[in-house]
């Protein structure tokens, strides 16, 4: 549901600013979204004061040099830090991107990072992903057959089909395209949100997979699918370059195909 | 406390089996708007600047009526979808959100009919 008013801990206050070592030449000024759940206050910013010069190139190496050397209690989600795992899932300057594969360089100025927007903050950085993984389970990403698998080798597929697959399978679920998504901030209960659809799709045109019909069955739903209004966020944000707005668009199509 | 498992709430009552009808429609009556379109710009064009006897000879003549009859079908038809769409998003109590989407159907049919008889009321004096 669109919302009017700001709910409870919502508006931001002035938090410390931690500054920059003596000497340090190349500084950069990080703002952070911080917000404890335990202390009933509202969320405030915190800012941070970087020698560039004694830094790792990408953001993640920021807020990472923040943790251990200047405010250990900065709580954030991160692992792989190569853009593989899709943990480090963020707001930085107002777009949703994953902080470890975004240089610290291809910014100007400030750099203002906050969680990802419209989510339950569970604390500072870290959002309840919750809903989401429920929504992807629920659209049974597993291969689904009748035919039992041969006994001597695995379900084979051609080069042709297997290349369907590409630009959906890189997906690595980081939730930037669901949560830039208004439609999603709105309906996030019975939408499933673009993330979701391009897994949805991804099992829609593996050839391997022999449920389409049901998956389609279960898809076509006002909410579940016809929320996305081809806003675009989605594609724009993407921190992989993948195109979930056109997965949506193939799945709207495989729809009226089979009237 | 809320024991539910958030799987059981993300599938709910399952899916409504409907939606692509509702959103192919909304592209046809789009498609169609672009060349109906015309003919209320032209009686718009004929209502200011022509007299009323050549406004109302226009309107009477068989192909701008049946246009005229199809544009307001089409105009009332795809803006009841597109305000369903509306409603649907940003209404979220179901009992607000129904009787928001029943009215306008309803006003909608109404207008529609109404826009219907006055055109054919002229085409039949006329």
């Amino acid at each position: 549901m669109v919302e009017f008013t700001l709910p409870k801990n919502s508006v931001l206050v002035e938090g410390i600013t931690f500054e920059a070592p003596e000497g340090a030449t190349n500084i950069r000024r990080f703002e952070v979204y911080r917000w404890e759940p335990d202390s009933g206050e509202n969320p405030r910013i915190d800012a941070y004061e970087i020698d560039l010069d004694d830094c790792g190139p990408m953001l993640l190496d920021a807020i990472i040099k923040i943790k251990n050397e200047i405010d250990p209690t900065v709580s954030f989600r991160r692992s792989c830090r190569e853009g593989v795992c899709g943990s480090c899932a963020m707001n930085i300057n107002g777009k949703n991107t994953l902080a470890c594969i975004k240089a610290i360089d291809s910014y100007k100025g400030t750099i203002k990072i906050f969680p990802l927007p419209h989510m339950s903050v569970v604390k500072d950085l870290v959002v309840d992903m919750t809903n989401f993984f429920a929504q992807y389970t629920s659209i049974k990403p597993w291969i689904e057959t009748q035919t039992p698998a041969p006994s001597d080798r695995e379900r084979l597929q051609s080069k042709e089909d297997r290349a369907k697959l590409d630009g959906l399978y890189e997906c690595v679920l980081c939730a930037c395209c669901s949560t830039s998504c208004p439609s999603y901030w709105w309906n996030n209960d019975r939408y499933l949100g673009p993330a979701i659809l391009l897994q949805a799709y991804r099992w829609l045109v593996d050839t391997r997979d022999e449920n389409t019909g049901e998956r389609l069955d279960e898809l076509e739903d006002p909410f579940k699918l016809y929320r996305c209004h081809t806003i675009m966020n989605c594609t724009d944000t993407c921190p992989k370059g993948l195109n979930p707005a056109k997965a949506i668009a193939e799945i709207k199509k495989m729809l009226i195909l089979r009237q | 406390m809320d024991y539910q498992s958030p799987l059981a709430k993300v599938r709910g009552l399952g899916s409504a089996k409907a939606g692509s009808h509702h959103w192919w429609l909304q592209r046809i009556t789009a498609v169609a708007l672009i060349p109906l379109s015309f003919w209320p710009i032209i009686l718009l064009d004929l209502s200011y600047n022509g007299s009323y006897q050549e406004t109302v000879t226009w309107l009477a003549s068989p192909l701008n009526s049946i246009c005229m009859i199809f544009w307001i079908l089409s105009v009332f038809y795809h803006a009841v979808l597109g305000l369903q769409v509306i409603i649907e998003d940003y209404v979220s109590s179901e009992m607000w959100r129904i009787a928001a989407i029943l009215c306008t159907y309803l006003i909608f049919f109404f207008l529609m009919l109404a826009a219907i008889i006055a055109d054919l009321r002229i085409i039949l004096a006329g």
